[in-house]
Order: C-alpha cells, then sequence, then structure tokens
C-alpha cells in the first residue's frame, strides 16, 4: 500500500470517526442534559434518523457526482418540489381515474421523468453553450421554483394515496423503505464511481478537463449524463418523501441545493473537482443528521442547530485544509 | 568589484519537492551594478531559484543575504520591501487600471478615512516614468499599451522602492527588435545605478551582448560561473547541456515504409497556411522553429483539437474527417501534448488509470472495468518503458517529468497507434531520462511507427528525426533529410530566410 492510498483511507475514515465522535457526545451529554427519558442512541431513533437523512441524502449523493465533475447543481431544491407535484398531483387526474392503484407508478414514473427532463436541460445547456454550470442553475433554480408557482399559486399541491403511504412507512428488515431507497442509491452510485468507466472518467474529467478531452473523452454527452442521473436524483427523493407526507407546499425543498452541498464537502469532496467519494458523502448526509437530532435531543432549538452546522462546516474544512496542506507549497498569491 | 559586498547572495540552496531535487546545494551571488545572467535548460532549476528568491516557496535548507545579511523572504511582498524585485515573463498587470495604479498597486498613498491621494499617485508615478523616458503618462490605461511598455509598467513599479537587486526573467520574449534597445537601455541605466541585475534568458547574443557573468544551472545544481568577456557560446552550452547528453546528429539510414500520415494543403486561420508533409512508418519527422511558427497548431489540428479552414489529412491515404480527440484516437492519431500536467495528464489519479484513460472503455467487463486487464496493460507498459514508480497506485503527480511522460507515452503506445505526435518531447525532464525518451522515440520509429516530434531545441530535432521540416510564421519554410541538413541552413529556414529553396 502506498503512502497515498493510505493517505486516502484516513481523510475517506476521518468523516465515520467524526459520527463516532458525535454519538458519544450526544450519548453523554444527553444523559445530563436531555429532556427526555430516552438514551439517544437508542435503536428506534437511529432508523428514525436514517430515514430522516434520506430527503437530503439521495440528493447529496448525485451532488457528489456533480461535484466531483467540477459542476455544481443548485436547481436539486426546485427540481425536488416540482417533482412532488407532479407526482401528487397527476394522482388526481382523470385520465388515470380508472386505474385504481396502478395510478401509482404511473405518477411514480411522470414524477421521475419531470426530474430527469429537468436536469437534462440544465446538462444540455452546460454542453451546448460552456457557460458555468453554477450560473445556469442558478438560473434554474430561479426558473423552476417559478414553474413550481405558477403550478398552484401559494396554494399546497396535496393528495393522499392509503397505499403509497403504507409502502412508505413500511419497514423491511427495520429499514423504513426510505432508507432502503438510500442505502440502495448509495451501492449504485458507489459501484458507478469506482467500477465503471463513467466514474473513471468523471473523475479524469473534474482532476484535469484539457487532459480529459485529450484522452478523447466526450465531455459534453459526459455532463448531461450527470445533470440527468441528478435530475432523477432529485426526483426519487421526492417521490419518497411525498409518498408518506402526502402534500407539497410551494417552498417546499428550498435550501435542499445547500444542505446536499453541505453534506457533500463535509464529506471531503473537493469544491474545485477531481476528489471525492460517495462513501464519504453518506457519512456526511449521517454526520449532519446525527447534529440536528443530537442538539435537538440535549434541548438545543432550530437556530443554534443551524448556527453549530455552519461553524462546524468551517471548522471541517479550515481542518481539512490544514492537514493536506502538510507537505505540499501553501498558495501565498 | 572584487572588494564589494554582492547585492544578492544565496548560500547552498535545496528545495525539494515531492519525487524531485529541483534546487541541490545551489550557490549564487550578483554583485551591485552587475548584469548576471542565469542560464540551464527547462527544468534545470532557475525559475524554482527565483520563486525561492522572490519568497513565493521556501528553501529547505540554505540561506539568502541582501548585501551580506541574512534574510528570510517570506513573501513576493516582502521581497520587494527587501529590495528584490522581479520583472516576469508573463506580466501581472490589471489592464482595466491606469498605469499609476498598477505601479502603487497595494501601497496607494492615502489621505484621512482611506482615501487615495490620487494627486501624489500622479506625480509620484510621472516622477519614475520620467526617469524611464516613456511615451505614455501616469493616467493611461495599462490595457491601452504595448507589451513592451507594459513591461515598462513593470519597471516602474520595481522602481517604487529602492531595488538592490532587478531580476529579469525571459524579458525579451514577445518584444520587437526596437523595444529590445529600449530595454537594454533602461538595463543599463539600473546598471549604473548601482542596482544588481539577474538576467534569464535563452538567448545567447543578448546574453553576450548585456551581461558582465554568466551562472549556469544544470538539473537543480549550479555548475559554474564564467566571465562573459572571456568565455563563448560553447562554453556556456557545454555547462547546460553537459557532456552525458548524447545528442550527436542521427546517422542511421534506416527503409522507411509506406506513407502513414499525409498532410495536404492544410491551413488554419492566420496561425499556419498551406502546410504539406508525409510522413512513412518507421520514419521520424522533426520539426523544427520558434515558438509561434504554428507547429502545435498543426498537431492540435490533426488530432482534432482544431479545426483546419482547409486541406486535407490522409492516413494510408485515406481522407479522413476529423472534428475531435474522439475521432483522431479513433483512427489511431495519438498526441503527446507539449504542456504534459496541463494537457496530457490527470496529476491527481494514480498511474494505472492514467495510461488506461483512452481505452478503457474496451477494458470492461459486463458493466465494470475490468481491473486485471488494466493492471496487465500498466506492468507490461511499465516494463517496456521502464517507468520507475513503486507501483499502480501512486499518484501521477508524485512522478518525476521523466516518468510522467513516459506514462503519456505508454498511454498511447499501449492502444497501437498509427501515428503517434511527440509536442516537446523533453521539456523539463532532466538530462538522463532526456536521452532514455530520445532512443525511445528511435525506437519506436524501428518498430515501424510514423513519429512526428516537435521540438525547439535543435540537437534534440537533429538528434532524433529521419527528416526535418522548418516552419517560419506558419509556413513550412524547408525540408531536410537527416543527411543535408546543417545547422547553419536550419537556422536560415527557421528564420525566415529562404535560401536556395529546394523543390
Amino acid at each position: 500500500m502506498t503512502k497515498d492510498t493510505r493517505a486516502n483511507l484516513v481523510k475517506q475514515g476521518a468523516i465515520w470517526a467524526f459520527i463516532v465522535v458525535e454519538l458519544i457526545f450526544f450519548t453523554v451529554a444527553g444523559n445530563f442534559m436531555s429532556v427526555s427519558e430516552q438514551s439517544f442512541i437508542d435503536f428506534d431513533n437511529m432508523l428514525l434518523l436514517l430515514k430522516q437523512s434520506a430527503p437530503i441524502g439521495i440528493i447529496a449523493l448525485g451532488m457528489t457526482i456533480i461535484m466531483i465533475n467540477g459542476n455544481i447543481d443548485l436547481s436539486v431544491g426546485a427540481t425536488f418540489a416540482l417533482s412532488a407535484i407532479v407526482l401528487l398531483d397527476s394522482m388526481t387526474w382523470p385520465i388515470f381515474a380508472g386505474l385504481g392503484d396502478w395510478v401509482i407508478p404511473v405518477s411514480w414514473t411522470l414524477a421521475l421523468l419531470t426530474g430527469v427532463v429537468l436536469g437534462a436541460i440544465n446538462g444540455l445547456i452546460v454542453w451546448k453553450t460552456g457557460v458555468d454550470a453554477f450560473i445556469v442553475t442558478l438560473g434554474a433554480m430561479l426558473g423552476y421554483r417559478g414553474l413550481v408557482f405558477m403550478y398552484n399559486g401559494e396554494q399546497p399541491t396535496s393528495h393522499l394515496n392509503w397505499t403509497l403511504v403504507d409502502f412508505a412507512e413500511a419497514q423491511f428488515l427495520g429499514l423504513h423503505t426510505a432508507t432502503w431507497f438510500l442505502l440502495g442509491t448509495a451501492l449504485v452510485l458507489w459501484l458507478v464511481m469506482t467500477k465503471t468507466v463513467h466514474g473513471r472518467n468523471a473523475y479524469a474529467i473534474g482532476n484535469n478537463r484539457e487532459a480529459a478531452v485529450n484522452a478523447g473523452i466526450r465531455v459534453g454527452p459526459h455532463f448531461l449524463l450527470n445533470f440527468m442521473l441528478i435530475g432523477f436524483l432529485a426526483a426519487l427523493s421526492a417521490v419518497v418523501f411525498y409518498s408518506e407526507s402526502g402534500s407539497v407546499n410551494p417552498n417546499d425543498g428550498m435550501l435542499y441545493e445547500l444542505w446536499a452541498i453541505t453534506a457533500v464537502v463535509l464529506g471531503g469532496t473537493k469544491l474545485t473537482g477531481g476528489y471525492g467519494s460517495i462513501v464519504s458523502t453518506l457519512g456526511g448526509v449521517i454526520a449532519i443528521q446525527l447534529l440536528r437530532k443530537g442538539l435537538g435531543h440535549i434541548g438545543a432549538d432550530t437556530e443554534t442547530v443551524n448556527l453549530v452546522i455552519g461553524l462546524i462546516l468551517i471548522a471541517v474544512l479550515f481542518l481539512d485544509r490544514q492537514l493536506n496542506r502538510k507537505g505540499k507549497e501553501e498558495l501565498k498569491i | 568589484m572584487t572588494d564589494e559586498k554582492p547585492a544578492l547572495r544565496l548560500e547552498n540552496i535545496v528545495k525539494t519537492f515531492p519525487g524531485v531535487r529541483a534546487l541541490d546545494d545551489v550557490s549564487f551571488a550578483v554583485m551591485p551594478g552587475e548584469v548576471h545572467a542565469l542560464m540551464g535548460e527547462n527544468g534545470a532549476g532557475k525559475s524554482t531559484l527565483m520563486k525561492v528568491l522572490g519568497g513565493i516557496l521556501q528553501p529547505n535548507e540554505g540561506r539568502i543575504f541582501i548585501e551580506e545579511e541574512s534574510t528570510i523572504m517570506t513573501t513576493p511582498l516582502d521581497a520587494k520591501a527587501k529590495g528584490v524585485v522581479f520583472i516576469h515573463q508573463e506580466l501581472s498587470l490589471a489592464d482595466e487600471l491606469s498605469v499609476a495604479e498598477n505601479i502603487f498597486l497595494g501601497e496607494l498613498p492615502r489621505k484621512s478615512f482611506g482615501r487615495v491621494d490620487w494627486g501624489k499617485l500622479y506625480e509620484q508615478t510621472d516622477a519614475i516614468l520620467k526617469t524611464l523616458n516613456v511615451g505614455f503618462n501616469a493616467r493611461t490605461r495599462v490595457g491601452d499599451l504595448s507589451i513592451a511598455n507594459q513591461q515598462m509598467v513593470e519597471i516602474a513599479r520595481a522602481l517604487t522602492v529602492d531595488p538592490r537587486a532587478v531580476i529579469f526573467d525571459e524579458p525579451t520574449a514577445s518584444l520587437t527588435d526596437a523595444e529590445k534597445v529600449v530595454l537594454f537601455d533602461v538595463i543599463a541605466d539600473l546598471k549604473s545605478r548601482g542596482v544588481g541585475i539577474v538576467y534569464i534568458s535563452h538567448r545567447m547574443e543578448e546574453i553576450f551582448k548585456i551581461t558582465d557573468r554568466i551562472s549556469v544551472l544544470r538539473d537543480g545544481q549550479y555548475r559554474g560561473t564564467l566571465e562573459t568577456a572571456k568565455t563563448d557560446e560553447d562554453e556556456v552550452t557545454q555547462l547546460m547541456i553537459g557532456r552525458s547528453l548524447d545528442l550527436s546528429r542521427n546517422e542511421e539510414h534506416r527503409e522507411h515504409g509506406e506513407v502513414a500520415l499525409e498532410v495536404r494543403g492544410l491551413s488554419c486561420g492566420d496561425l499556419y497556411r498551406d502546410v504539406s508533409f508525409k510522413v512513412h512508418r518507421g520514419e521520424v519527422v522533426g520539426f523544427y522553429g520558434l515558438v509561434g511558427a504554428g507547429r502545435t497548431e498543426i498537431a492540435e489540428t490533426i488530432f482534432g483539437l482544431r479545426d483546419p479552414s482547409e486541406g486535407q489529412i490522409l492516413l494510408d491515404g485515406q481522407e479522413l474527417r476529423i472534428h475531435s480527440p474522439v475521432d483522431a484516437i479513433r483512427h489511431g492519431i495519438s498526441l503527446v501534448p507539449e504542456d504534459r500536467k496541463g494537457q496530457g495528464l490527470v496529476l491527481g489519479m494514480n498511474c494505472r488509470d492514467n495510461m488506461t484513460l483512452p481505452q478503457v472503455d474496451d477494458l470492461t467487463a459486463g458493466p465494470f472495468v475490468s481491473d486485471g486487464a488494466e493492471i496487465a496493460i500498466f506492468d507490461q507498459y511499465r516494463d517496456k518503458l521502464d517507468i520507475r514508480t513503486p507501483g499502480w497506485r501512486q499518484t501521477v503527480g508524485n512522478l518525476s517529468g521523466g516518468n510522467q511522460q513516459k506514462i503519456v507515452i505508454g498511454k498511447w503506445l499501449s492502444m497501437h497507434p498509427n501515428v503517434l505526435i511527440v509536442d516537446e518531447p523533453t521539456r523539463g525532464i532532466d538530462v538522463g531520462s532526456k536521452s532514455e525518451i530520445h532512443n525511445l522515440i528511435r525506437d519506436l520509429a524501428g518498430q515501424g511507427y510514423a513519429v512526428i516530434v516537435i521540438s525547439s531545441e535543435m540537437p534534440e530535432v537533429l538528434h532524433v528525426s529521419d527528416r526535418i521540416v522548418a516552419m517560419y510564421h506558419g509556413r513550412i519554410m524547408r525540408e531536410f533529410s537527416a543527411e543535408e541538413v546543417t545547422e547553419d541552413s536550419l537556422i536560415q529556414a527557421i528564420s525566415g530566410i529562404e535560401s536556395e529553396k529546394v523543390a
């Protein structure tokens, strides 16, 4: 094993070490400060935590690939909301009235297609115009959110299908449906990024786009595929979440893009691209959810939670920079 | 001069990067009122030395003295405050700001409440510009100036402090002859004021015209200092290149195979015009010319990175339509680019992944990449090209230049290309690896590959080529066979002198 791989292992392990620290801290602190009698590391509590990580988690996993590419997608929150509306609203459309519960797969498909199409629009613009993904998806974020409001104004879009709710609330081998989707997505994307040509190319493009082009990699189509993928995942996230809740507010999903990016960055993926891992992002997602729940457990309110997460994010990145800089040349310009 | 204290002195400087000893115990001194040339091939350590001097890099060992006082340069600003100023090859000016603002950037004179004292700023600037005798003033927008005048702004910036030493890094690279004269006057003026001048350049005529002494670096080591008046180009070259590098003329006579690549009447805008040539299998064709003569652009066109405005590219007699590297690679045309780190390698990736990058599509088992197939290819070409690395997991960024270049070459060889284009094959590579790469290029031709080598180093072109194409300003001036070429005729051809043009 070379020094490099060892260093990589240490880096990928860091987020899990952080999770362990969190668990210990909140368990101990919980004994003194918690209002509830329940221990923090309660099995059901942890299962719930995984389930609650799923919506942002699924998006963050996709965001990892986008960021390894050296791009970013700010429109995922709006895509999430629009897909959710398509999901719930389509179940009430008269043309599907005769389908009974068969409307569920149809609506799912429609919602997922919505995500893929919105992602494809982003990807095509990035590919064909060469405009930075940040700008393109910033525009898309506003535009797609506009569509959300055009659909139903300020009104929530609601529809409850009890079969669907049962499915979403089901537990298989103890894990909730949403958790299975999160873990399944993580497994598939991990395979894609570590074992396939597409994953290899994603790292190469993010690390040195020019060299990737010179090696005959078609960068444009590659980007398009990844934006379609993250659109799909944003929609999948919506499908999983709203199958249970049954009601979308037009503001739903706002700031999801930032939470997803936070999780990805906490997991060690670089904003500049070329480096990152799916498994570490999963760690980042869980770490954030642990913080939220843990701080809640010891009696902190939401505002405090956000403040702490913000501080920890900056602290972690600062630490990462310090560790990485060792032995390398410091930038002084 | 010998009794004086050196304006600037470096003692036993060592600077290492992962895998490379960029500076190995280098000592160097410049006296006040002296123009001291620093010479060495690309990769000899000149720029690293200058970065150490300018506070951009910190040396691992060694000391820096200014007028015999030991100092540490922490940042470029710190170096400037201590009287060591750089005139960089690449100008670092803000186009949209005025000359005065650029000169005093970061140090604008202030009035109360942090307001800029414009009156004082322009007054001080004009005072400096006056000593330089230039035809623009403090309020001129820098973006409106010529390159030469922008360089004057850089020099003026140096004069805002009372400099002990001024370092010029390839200052004449983009200047016309008339502009050079002005620059040399300014240098003479600085010299007469007792400033020590370090002059980095590749151009021998300039060096012999304006410098007092010449110090030479090779492979990160100090190789000696010569008095300009008492030496000649040969001696300097010998110090720079060393005897270990075999750059004898290529005298092999080999039978070449069929024409592999043929280019007919290729043009690309203003970059090059009406270029035609053939490359046979088993032949190395060298492209020689000055930087900007259009050689790299031709290579990029053949590789699909540029679309030609006219002309044809034929492979084995078949016309090709190449619009992207994907097309070129499909036809077995491969390019080892000029900028290895920027264009050739994914530095953050490991050796194996870099080597298999263009063909990883074909190395799959089901949906997944086959580790075994990849490692087999890597091992084969590691042995074949003698790539020294602890293993395929090694990050390419940590290899030495020579090994990096071999990875890029191996990347294409493992795909058995029809044509291999190598742009500046040994730029930034140490002498030992240089001859290895040269031998490798000869071997490849021996195995029947059609090879194009683009190089700015004449000995290299003469050493590896069977045929040499001389280019000047986007045109092919002349083609030489290895037997007929002489250095004089080659230099004339790349300088645009049309002597006895052979059909």
